[in-house]
């Protein structure tokens, strides 16, 4: 490593007036990516900003929605049991990025700031409608999540600009959430591909007790059977895919397929192939591009039928 | 340039002059001496690095020696206290969960930390537990089984 220094700001006013003051600098928060871009001498920063004492990213704030302070780690989202009931989807993520060790300092901002076409928390943010609030010379704009990725290792904060917080809206009572991380090995790997889902059932005339005639299904199976019986309409759908194209996208024709429609298994596997149409993967020495899209045939279904059963077992 | 910074490692403190850009792992093994903190992979990969701080594993090669300054660390050698062995190390010896031992500072921490949290794991916590941890010998059978024995011991301990 070439010589370099470092700095610890406590306010975000004065990290991003060092970062404009200085050459070369780079922000660090956890270090999990920055570091090893050091070693691999993919980067060679002249200073490291630590955003880790600035105590206002850490808050997670619960009182309108769910707002993640960029300093906010895997490992807090993973152990708190309010975020796991109403936003799974990124608990899914987050309990399966790296390792122990990885998720205890890697931070939720850090991973979609890094913008891998992996990245695992991408995909359930664009599901959940996030909205990206950033901190720069001009003050601070907010920009939803499905603008802020640009390509592989791109997005569009300017020169200095620092993500302050993740912000994801109060979600209907009767929705429900996954993510579903297709890896090889059961830890320690990125994902092969990675698909989110999220659905709100429309209980508007539903009698009371229509959850729990749909907990019975003997099956994951099934549900569509029952569902499809139950004439129970999907509203709000949102279904992202992660690793296949330059950066994780939104399935739009499979949204629009099952919206405001009542699920069945004719329509999953409708909705399934328009997704894998949608996707744009490409071979890589980790999995073939056919692959890939058959994956994302099969895991498109299985996303939105997780997000269903969590709405009807909460 | 250098900076001098006091790092609590092991309930003690030093004073060392660190690079900027040193990492935590650099500055235990050469600088303080502390070797039982093993250098594998150096990008988070393999474990053998891993160090208790404020409570949590981390990878140290992965922490810059100055983001550790006011945190407490424990390293393996930390473990060992005027009544000997922890628990886990004495488990580990008896139950052969040790062939050529470059991870064992690494599973050991990590196992310290699951059973901090849950005194009671199943297997499948253990293993998820040491998941951040590679073992190129074991087979991992081994450490699982000395984890589970220690958890065991350490119960009926507190009886
Ligand atoms: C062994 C290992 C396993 C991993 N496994 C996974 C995995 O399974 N899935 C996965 O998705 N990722 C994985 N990663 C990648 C990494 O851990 C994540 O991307 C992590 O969330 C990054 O967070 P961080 O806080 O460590 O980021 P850092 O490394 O500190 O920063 C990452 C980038 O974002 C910038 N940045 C950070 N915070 C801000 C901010 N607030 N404002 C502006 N810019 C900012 C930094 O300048 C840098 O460019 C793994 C990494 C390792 C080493
Ligand atoms: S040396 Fe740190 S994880 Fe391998
Ligand atoms: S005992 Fe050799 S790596 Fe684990």
């Amino acid at each position: 490593m070439k010589g370099c220094d470092y700095y610890k700001p406590e306010t975000v006013g004065d990290a991003s007036r060092l970062m404009a003051s200085l050459d070369g600098a780079r922000y660090i928060a956890g270090g999990t990516d920055v570091m090893v871009l050091i070693k691999q001498k993919k980067l060679s920063p002249a200073h490291l900003i630590s955003l880790r004492n600035i105590r206002e990213l850490s808050l997670l704030d619960t009182s309108d929605g769910l707002s993640i302070g960029s300093g906010v780690t895997h490992s807090r989202i993973v152990r708190d049991a309010w975020i796991r009931d109403r936003y799974s989807a990124l608990v899914d993520a987050t309990q399966k990025i790296g390792s122990p060790q990885v998720r205890n300092v890697a931070t939720v901002a850090g991973n979609i700031c890094n913008a891998a076409p992996s990245a695992d928390t991408a995909c359930p943010l664009l599901v959940l409608d996030a909205k990206i609030r950033i901190a720069g010379k001009k003050g601070e704009r907010i920009v939803a999540i499905e603008d802020f990725f640009l390509g592989p290792n791109r997005t569009i904060l300017e020169q200095g600009e620092i993500v302050t917080a993740i912000a994801i809206p109060k979600l209907d009572e009767n929705s429900g959430s996954a993510y579903i991380k297709h890896t090889r090995r059961k830890a320690m790997e990125l994902p092969l591909v990675g698909i989110a889902a999220r659905i709100t059932l429309d209980a508007a005339d539903r009698a009371p007790g229509w959850k729990e005639s749909l907990r019975n299904a003997p099956n994951a199976e099934a549900l569509p059977g029952m569902l499809e019986a139950a004439g129970i309409v999907c509203r709000d759908v949102r279904i992202a895919m992660g690793v296949v194209s330059p950066k994780p996208m939104r399935a739009r024709k499979a949204e629009a397929a099952l919206e405001g429609k009542v699920v069945s298994e004719a329509l999953l596997d409708e909705i399934g192939a328009l997704a894998a149409s949608e996707s744009q993967p490409r071979d890589s020495f980790r999995g073939e591009a056919w692959y890939r899209k058959d994956m994302v045939q099969v895991l498109v279904r299985r996303a939105v039928l997780m997000s269903i059963e969590r709405i009807v077992n909460a | 340039m250098k900076k001098i910074i006091t790092l609590d490692i092991n309930h003690e403190h030093y004073e060392v002059a660190v690079e900027p850009n040193q990492t935590l792992l650099d500055t235990l093994r050469y600088q303080l001496g502390l070797t039982g903190t093993k250098k594998g992979c150096e990008v988070g990969d393999c474990g053998a690095c891993t160090v208790i701080m404020d409570g949590v594993t981390v990878n140290s090669c992965l922490v810059l020696a100055m983001q550790a300054e006011g945190r407490q660390i424990t390293t393996i050698e930390g473990l060992e206290t005027k009544e000997g062995m922890h628990p886990l190390q004495t488990a580990f010896v008896e139950k052969g969960a040790i062939q050529c031992g470059f991870c064992t500072s690494g599973m050991i921490l990590s196992a310290r930390v699951l059973l901090d949290k849950n005194p009671e794991p199943t297997e499948e916590g253990i293993r998820r537990g040491i998941a951040g941890n590679l073992c190129r010998c074991t087979g991992y059978q081994k450490i699982v089984e000395a984890v589970q024995s220690a958890a065991d011991g350490m119960k009926e301990g507190h009886q």
